[in-house]
């Protein structure tokens, strides 16, 4: 850290200050990070973008020392750097802002600062010098953060800033940033893209994962992409576009159209009014929400993750309590959640594939054939009497959903923590699908699922529609939303900000809409 | 209740809430770095039973003392490695050791004394001796403080002292120092201490290990000065009260010194009926009594009276996530 | 780490648990001047070598099969339920209650009406601790732990100062009613050719083995044991499925309690003949060793139970015939529990090597 000041000079000029050779890791069989090699030089934000999944975290975690990595090596400030613990990334002055926070939440700001960093055995001076060294960090770089406020009832806004004052707070000069935005509004999103450029500013180097293209162009200097534990390129920002980068992302051409004629919408078969919902801590997660949808035709709700649509899922889905009024072929359900369940919403012809198929859709260690019948296991045709279950009625239920669903390997009996994420899908699918519902709940439907039961997915959906039913689609991928809707709500911090036929909008005004900008017409009125 | 009994209650009181202190500040500074610990009862019966036969065969308390140590951290490690280590079950591995602790210390203590799995009663040095406090017979005459510092205050065992300054003591080194901020932080988010590149594994085998060292001093406190000798299950449920008092706290230690004195005065009660129902003019029964530490503590978790909301990450293993 | 094959996890992994627990037995036994090899001997011996010893065997294995299986349907849901000697103990208060309400002529008619007054004492004292889990997030390890002080203490208030008859000694309700009196294995037609002395063993025995029938039956053929295994598998998908956590954990742990309850028709109603204080002797607390031993499923548990059964039969004989006390089975118990349930990690990284793929040994 106190290197001669002709040292530092020759340093910013010639070594990177980070250069990565030949990491590889592998995590079974799974080749996690294939011989990947990146140098980036001082004081310049360099992006790292790929899907998830794609191995930028498993990197990550090698440079910040939770993983060893099974080959290659680590150099800071052109020095090769061991990097076998935290720790000792923390002395090559590696700071790192993780995805989840690692806050602890009844501690106050500045005792979250310090653990790990205090200066002696005893708190009161180092519980001093850090509230000095907040007060200049916050004006060097527009990080206020009130140092005596409990960590929980901050914002996650400023819970996030708290995570980047804990690395500065121990004089990091790279700072690491995983996926920094997917829980920030996009006030709080451009705040931290202010703080980011002035580090940079200041001569730190930034290295920022993510998969949103928009802020790669918006804020990079560099950027290397990312493909199934491979690095497919390096490019300059300025000499690239979003096209080119999605490419090598994907490895082919994204644009994933689905062949679909044009929608046929009949009756309504959901009808929205005035939804609100409050979560357990009293805030208002769903602010007034009227939609409708209707027989025949996909609804694509867009929106950046946490913005209600989760919990617009779950109060369709039967399993949140909210307000207003929700009408399902015209009938009213409960939605206090005293008289309702997510079996009461099945028995009303309301199926739900939910975004998280790990915690919510699937029981892991159940059997594929005892998830078929989860949610439905008191359907009639999968009892034996009064009493008894029938579960060889179930088993062969299974075999031909897993046929008809393509679903490897073909063993109704392996438990579903066995399954890919797209067979787990196909499973979830196929129970959901196959029950011919009015509606379709779906949440995220091809989040980690490779590329060819992406379409397969995409093809079931749309015969939902085609066969007369109408579809809920809430995803954060907004080509995904392009290409399925027939009609798209855009939704931000609890409302609709508008709806678009998929026909009369593009993805810059959808991104205009998903980030709270309402267009004037709408104000307007 | 005149105040000559009175004070005899609470001298009694304190006698009896000693145990449950030290076993509830052991059990704090388990629970407060993540691991749950019910097997506070086994410590301290093989610290009791340690204590005891070591006091006996060397005639010296203070001995016996390190013996009782001993002997509980051994099982504090046993816990520890279930618990770290092999990230097992944190609760099925302290009711493990509840008997292991049941069964062991009988059969010890009968293959070396064969008195029916007793220690020896101990006598003289082999058993802490009431301590005088300075100024007794200065403070004497000054009416009602006098004879309650004469027979409330003074005239117990070193360890009893050892315990109350063992409250300020946890109090200063939880809030006040590194190593507190630590622990703490451990047993509410390990990913925090883990990132800062603090050693997660480390800070919670010292926990468990100063949790072995307070219940030692508690089983000991039971076999070589509130009574003398080890006698079989000597803790009759103690370490559970204790548990029952550390969530009464609300895992705090000041609140477990009010906690323990008032589950201490409830046991004091129990051995005095005559008085409750000379004072009361009904008779309520013992057995009411001894179930009362368990009732109150049933409300509090109930969340009736003052939500008990225990360390966030307690119970849970670590494991770095991938 | 290697994931090791179904057969092994099952019955491999509790048995090198088993081993492990005997072999530090063993080395206590050294340690303590006795002589294990003759311990054994004498444990098989007063256990399974005499059709006495069997009476004693069975006789505990019963016992032991209803707080196991209590333990296996509350694990199922996610709850542990330490709370079964308290249960039991409240079980036999309800079978005393039952067998003194009426003078019974028979004991066909009195087992019926004695099973359901164990079942639903036992039931309702898991009830407030399931309920405060259910509703207020109260831990039930915790809760179940304190009712096991409140229920001793309810009934030894009880037997001194209510159910006591006047001029009694002894804190424990009058004897029973003789056609409340269960026929031991040497009063039962066939058996009794083996059994020709008295045994405890009596036809609760067969009551157990029905007991496993039907929690097996329970968890993996109705849709309440589909909710209760679906629940204690993942939280957040129950409730998206429509499963209600309330129904889960009250019918588990009630169903768990009325288990551990129904011990009581055995001890109280086939043995003792009247409720004594602390009737449940521990049996509760071995229910915890029964489960995790065997595996959570009714027919491990009903080996399990009958090797605790040898083991306490047998650990009485030993304390009776040689120097080595009875609390060695105390010991093994926890033994069981600690490798079982809190040490089974290490016992599958120590088997592990051995199910290591081979084409990893080029690597």
């Amino acid at each position: 850290m106190m290197a001669p000041a002709q040292d530092t000079g020759r340093q910013a000029t010639a070594a990177p200050a980070i250069e990565l050779r030949g990491i590889s890791k592998a995590f079974g069989p799974v080749q996690a990070n294939k011989d990947i090699s990146i140098r980036v030089m001082p004081g310049m934000i360099h992006g790292i973008i790929g899907e998830n999944g794609a191995g930028k975290s498993t990197l990550m975690s090698i440079l910040y020392g939770f993983y060893k990595a099974d080959a290659g090596e680590i150099l800071i400030h052109g020095r090769e750097a061991k990097i076998t613990d935290s720790q000792a990334a923390i002395r090559a002055g590696i700071g790192m802002v993780f995805q989840h926070f690692k806050l602890v939440q009844n501690f106050t700001v500045l005792e979250n600062v310090i653990l790990g960093a205090e200066e002696g055995a005893l708190l009161r001076p180092s519980l001093a010098k850090a509230r000095r060294e907040l007060k200049r960090l916050a004006e060097e770089y527009e990080l206020e953060v009130d140092p005596d406020a409990l960590v929980e009832e901050l914002s996650v806004g400023h819970q996030q800033r708290v995570e980047i004052l804990k690395a500065l707070y121990r004089q990091a000069d790279i700072l690491i940033l995983d996926e920094p935005t997917g829980v920030l509004t996009p006030a709080e999103a451009d705040h931290l893209f202010r703080i980011l450029a002035n580090l940079r500013m200041q001569g730190k180097t930034i290295l920022l994962i993510t998969h949103k293209l928009r802020e790669i162009m918006e804020i990079t200097d560099t950027v290397s992409v990312m493909r199934r534990g491979e690095m497919t390129a390096t490019v300059t920002t300025a000499g690239t576009s979003p096209e080119e980068l999605a490419e090598l992302m994907v490895g082919r051409k994204v644009l994933l159209h689905v062949p679909k004629a044009p929608a046929n919408p009949g009756r309504t078969v959901l009808e929205i009014r005035d939804l609100r919902l409050r979560d357990a801590t009293g805030v208002e997660r769903i602010k007034g929400i009227d939609l409708t949808i209707r027989a025949g035709e996909i609804l694509g709700i867009a929106g950046v993750a946490g913005n209600g649509q989760s919990e617009l899922l779950e109060v369709l889905g039967g399993f949140a309590a909210a307000t207003g009024s929700v009408r399902m072929n015209g009938e009213e359900i409960d939605l206090t959640g005293r008289h309702s369940d997510g079996q009461t919403r099945r028995a009303r012809g309301i199926a739900h594939v939910p975004e998280d198929r790990h915690h919510l859709g699937l029981i892991l260690d159940f059997s594929a054939w005892e998830n078929i019948a989860f949610g439905y296991h008191n359907a009639p045709e999968y009892q034996k009497n009064a009493l008894l279950m029938d579960n060889a009625a179930i088993i062969a239920d299974t075999e031909g959903k897993i046929e008809r669903f393509d679903v490897r390997p073909p063993n109704a009996f392996l438990p579903a923590k066995s399954f890919s994420g797209g067979n787990q899908q196909k499973i979830v699918l196929a129970r959901e699908i196959e029950r011919n519902p009015d509606l379709l709940l779906v949440g995220q439907p091809t989040r980690g699922v490779d590329i060819g039961a992406i379409e397969f997915i995409h093809k079931r959906i749309v015969e939902l529609r085609d066969a007369g039913k109408a579809v809920l689609l809430v995803s954060v991928e907004l080509d995904e939303i392009m290409s399925l809707a027939d009609r798209i709500a855009v939704m931000f911090d609890g409302r609709i900000m508008g709806e678009r036929l998929p026909a009369d909008t593009n993805e810059r005004e959808l991104g205009l809409l998903m980030a709270g900008v309402a267009d004037s017409a709408e104000t307007a009125a | 209740m005149d105040y000559a009994t009175l004070l005899q209650i609470l001298a009694s009181t304190l006698r009896l809430a000693t145990p449950l202190l030290l076993a509830c500040l052991a059990g704090l500074y388990s629970e407060r770095s993540g691991i749950f610990d019910i097997g506070l009862e086994g410590k301290m019966l093989m610290a009791a039973m340690a204590s005891g036969a070591i006091a006996a065969m060397t005639g010296s308390a203070w001995i016996g003392l390190a013996a009782g140590i001993g002997a509980s951290l051994l099982l504090a490690a046993l816990h520890g490695v279930a618990s770290i280590t092999f990230r097992g079950n944190q609760l099925i591995s302290g009711v493990a050791l509840n008997f292991v602790a049941s069964g062991a210390t009988v059969l010890i203590a009968q293959a070396l004394f064969q008195q029916g799995g007793r220690t020896p009663p101990l006598t003289g040095a082999a058993r802490f001796e009431p301590l005088a406090l300075p100024f007794v017979d200065t403070l004497k005459g000054v009416p009602l403080f006098g004879p309650f510092y004469a027979q409330v205050l003074s005239g117990h065992s070193i360890l009893v002292y050892l315990a109350l300054a063992a409250v300020p003591a946890s109090w200063w080194l939880l809030y006040r120092t590194r190593f507190g901020l630590r622990l703490r932080a451990v047993g509410e988010n390990p990913e925090s201490v883990d990132t800062a590149g603090v050693s997660v594994i480390r800070l919670r085998y010292t926990a468990v290990a100063l949790t072995g060292v307070l219940c030692g001093v508690a089983g000991a406190y039971m076999a070589t000065a509130l009574q003398a000798g080890f006698g079989r299950e000597m803790t009759a449920g103690r370490g559970y009260i204790a548990l029952a008092a550390l969530i009464f706290a609300k895992w705090r230690p000041w609140s477990a010194l009010w906690a323990t004195l008032l589950f201490g005065f409830l046991q004091a009660l129990a051995l005095r009926p005559d008085v409750i129902e000379g004072t009361l003019h009904m008779k309520i029964p013992v057995s009411f009594l001894d179930a009362l530490p368990y009732i109150l503590t049933v409300i509090v978790l109930a969340g009736f009276v003052g939500r008990a909301i225990p360390p966030r990450a307690g119970g849970e293993p670590y494991v770095k996530e991938r | 780490m290697t994931k090791l094959p179904t057969w092994a996890d099952l019955v491999l992994v509790p048995l090198i648990s088993l081993v492990l627990a005997a072999a530090i037995s063993a080395l206590v036994i050294l340690g303590i001047g006795g002589d294990p090899v003759e311990a054994v001997k004498v444990m098989v011996d007063g256990a399974l070598g005499s059709p006495y010893g069997w009476g004693y065997t069975l006789y505990y294995t019963t016992s032991f099969i209803f707080t196991g299986l209590g333990v296996t349907v509350a694990y199922h849901a996610g709850q542990f339920n330490i709370g079964g000697e308290g249960q039991a103990q409240l079980g036999g208060l309800g079978v005393a209650l039952v067998c003194l309400a009426l003078p019974w002529p028979h004991w066909t008619l009195a087992l019926p009406a004695a099973m359901v007054g164990a079942a639903l004492f036992g039931a309702a004292w898991a009830a407030v601790p399931a309920w405060l889990q259910a509703k207020r997030g109260s831990h039930i390890v915790i809760t179940t732990i304190m009712f096991n002080y409140i229920a001793a203490a309810l009934i030894v208030y009880l037997l001194v100062e209510v159910l006591r008859p006047a001029g009694q000694m002894d804190p424990a309700t009058p004897r029973f009613p003789k056609g409340a009196a269960l026929p031991g294995f040497h009063e039962i037609p066939g058996l009794s050719a083996i059994f020709t002395s008295k045994v405890p063993a009596n036809v609760t025995f067969f009551v157990a083995l029905l007991a496993c029938v039907g929690v097996w039956l329970l968890l993996w053929r109705t849709r309440l044991g589909y909710e209760i295994r679906a629940f204690g598998k993942s939280n957040s998908a129950a409730r998206y499925a429509g499963i209600s956590p309330v129904k889960v954990i009250l019918l588990s742990m009630l169903i768990s309690g009325g288990l551990s309850g129904l011990m009581a028709i055995n001890n109280v109603m086939g043995e003792a003949g009247r409720l004594l204080q602390n009737s449940a002797e521990g049996a509760g607390f071995i229910g915890i060793a029964v489960a995790l031993m065997g595996r959570n499923h009714p027919l491990g548990v009903f080996l399990a139970a009958f090797l605790f059964g040898f083991l306490y039969q047998g650990g009485a004989e030993m304390g009776l015939w040689t120097s080595i006390p009875i609390e060695l089975r105390l010991l093994v118990q926890g033994l069981v529990i600690l490798f079982t349930g809190a040490l089974d990690t290490m016992v599958r990284m120590m088997i592990a090597p051995f199910f290591r793929p081979r084409r990893k040994e080029a690597a």
